[in-house]
């Protein structure tokens, strides 16, 4: 593999690290204690010199990286939603916004103009204080995610030792910023909503965890670093095609973050045509905004999750080379998911809630957990990845998915034609 | 004592943990008081970090904040309409119950105040003064491979049992 790597690699081809800036935070922290202690203390008069916290230096770069990101990731939201309501649009035979700027590029602005102008409506009856504190939480845990998410080599604010344990922590909090809003605003649809969306978000988090734990054992590390660091070999040491039990675990990973964010075909706590618009129905203005943003950065960060433990992270198709590499090559993959679930939200209807809570309990969970122990099977059996433990596992996907499909092609065949009413 | 900014974050997460919860137990509103208990815990998480239990404090989070506390405020939010506590007429029962709990809140308080007494140092950095290696490793090995094996077995076989009892429970019955 090694001199397969050697062959192609060709020190200047990567070209998006050195053009890109390095907002590493680990690093940044030494530098700027640096700065102060060798630029800023020998300048200052000798009384003030020696009590000058050094750290403070620490602190401006936090908040200059919490800054970048929490400043450039609402773009994000700004592109998705107009996408989404493209992707809508075509699905549907429309064409979607068409009047504000080019081919309605600027829709989302006008959008967002109109709602920071609107009446920031708060229920008499409700609970103001915990209403006006909910979308904070929900705003405030959906950026933290994006602390540990490795966007390339350099593009990332902290390599944490618990990385993806600490995205499993923060974004479990977000439930309670959905609980706080959907009882402080003292409407049935938003307790209603709230009450849905803590049951599932509590329920599908479990097969989530499960799936993750296949990667974990598969790098033994948590650190996203070193679990992108494992998949540098191209298209096949990506850890979807590194096991069979893999490649489940990312299709029980992928239905599940959709799950989590709520979105249809697992959208009951947001469900139009029953609760109005679930736990934010009673939030105008720009809180609405908030939430919205939330969500649309939510949907983008558990796709660059997905993105990051299956398919690859930043690292290219080819070992060695940049495509599909790098930041823009992590932005695309990332992307290409959240088109799918976009894609998904359109073609299918929503689920009822005991198809919800079946498909979790009696289906994701027991297969997740039969995925752990066959991970651990297939440790024992092939502790180095090498070449013939990919091939196998390659035919073995293969081979499933014909079955696969053999099976469902015949459930379809079986069925009883609809009957006219 | 050195004043760092270390120092200065650690004050705070203390206040922020005592002063939540300290609304806990005095407010009257049940479910203002599980999301005060939520600061309460995220301050506990807080101070783990600051003893290099990194593991632990997202433990904490994913634990107590994303399942005990969301099922305590499902409970609350299924089983009652009325959120305030109020008791107009204290009973002989009641000032009972102050006296107990008084008692028995005096006990653990004493408890831990000996533990931290007697506990040499609450180190979180090694003899030569370097920061400690990240946990989770350690904590793995000592579970799954060394003295906490036992333990960690029973504890699981526990819940397991706890499971089974809560599916039976709620289960609905099935004539054939």
């Amino acid at each position: 593999m090694s001199d397969f790597r050697a062959l192609f690699a060709s020190p200047n081809f990567n070209i998006s690290e050195s053009f890109l800036p390095n907002i590493n935070l680990q690093n940044q922290l030494n530098w700027a204690e640096e700065f102060i202690q060798n630029v800023v203390i020998p300048r200052l008069p000798e009384a003030v010199a020696s009590h000058f916290p050094v750290e403070i230096g620490t602190v401006l770069v936090m908040f200059a990286c919490a800054g970048i990101f929490v400043g450039l990731v609402p773009l994000l939201p700004l592109v998705l939603v107009l996408a989404e309501r493209k992707v809508s649009a075509r699905f549907q035979n429309r064409t979607g916004p068409m009047r504000v700027g080019p081919w309605g590029t600027l829709q989302t602005l006008a959008d967002g103009v109109k709602l920071i102008f609107k009446e920031d409506f708060i229920p008499p009856q409700g609970d103001k204080f915990l209403f006006l504190l909910a979308p904070y939480i929900i705003f405030a845990c959906s950026f933290a995610v994006f602390a540990a998410i490795p966007f390339s080599q350099g593009i990332l604010v902290s390599d944490f030792n618990i990385g993806i344990f600490y995205i499993m922590a923060i974004s479990s909090v977000i439930v309670m910023g959905v609980i706080m809003a959907g009882w402080s605003s003292n409407s049935k649809w938003s307790l209603l909503g709230s009450l849905r969306s803590a049951a599932q978000i509590v329920s599908y988090e479990i097969p989530l965890g499960l799936s993750i734990l296949t990667v974990v054992m598969l790098v033994e590390s948590l650190s996203m670093q070193e679990i992108v660091a494992s998949q540098s070999n191209g298209v096949f040491s990506w850890l979807i095609f590194r096991t069979p039990f893999a490649f489940i675990a990312f299709f029980i990973f992928f239905i599940s973050s959709i799950a989590e964010v709520n979105r249809t075909p697992f959208d009951l706590p947001e469900a139009e045509s029953e609760i109005v618009a679930g736990f934010h129905t009673e939030y105008s203005g720009m809180r609405f905004a908030l939430f919205f943003i939330a969500e649309y950065a939510n949907m983008f960060a558990v796709s660059a999750i997905a993105v990051t433990l299956f398919l690859g992270g930043w690292e290219g198709v080819l070992p060695g080379y940049d495509i599909l590499g790098g930041f823009p090559g992590f932005v695309i993959k990332s992307l290409a998911l959240v088109f799918l679930m976009m894609w998904l939200r359109w073609t299918l209807p929503r689920l009822r809630v005991d198809q919800l809570m079946n498909l979790c309990w009696k289906y994701f969970i027991p297969i997740a957990f039969f995925n752990i122990l066959g991970t651990g099977i297939w440790g024992l059996i092939f502790p180095e990845d090498t070449l013939i433990s990919t091939a196998i596992s390659c035919a073995i996907i293969y081979i499933g998915l014909i079955a696969a499909y053999k099976v469902a092609g015949r459930g379809l065949a079986q069925r009883p034609a609809p009957q006219p009413s | 004592m050195e004043f760092t900014l270390k120092t200065f974050i650690f004050y705070g997460f203390a206040l922020m943990t005592i002063a939540s919860a300290l609304v806990v137990v005095t407010v009257r509103n049940i479910v203002h008081a599980a999301f005060s208990l939520m600061v309460t815990l995220f301050g506990v998480a807080g101070l783990y970090v600051f003893l290099q239990a990194d593991f632990l404090a997202a433990t904490q989070v994913i634990v107590y904040v994303g399942g005990i506390l969301v099922l305590i405020l499902f409970g609350v939010m299924m089983t009652s309409g009325h959120f305030e506590i109020t008791t107009h007429v204290k009973s002989h029962a009641e000032r009972w119950q102050i006296l107990l709990g008084g008692v028995v809140s005096l006990a653990l308080l004493m408890l831990l105040l000996t533990v931290i007494a007697n506990t040499p140092a609450w180190k979180n950095l090694t003899d030569d003064g370097t920061e400690l290696p990240p946990t989770t490793e350690r904590i793995g090995e000592l579970i799954l491979n060394g003295q906490f094996l036992l333990p960690f077995e029973v504890v699981s076989v526990l819940l397991l049992v706890a499971l089974i009892g809560a599916a039976l429970i709620s289960r609905k019955e099935v004539r054939d």
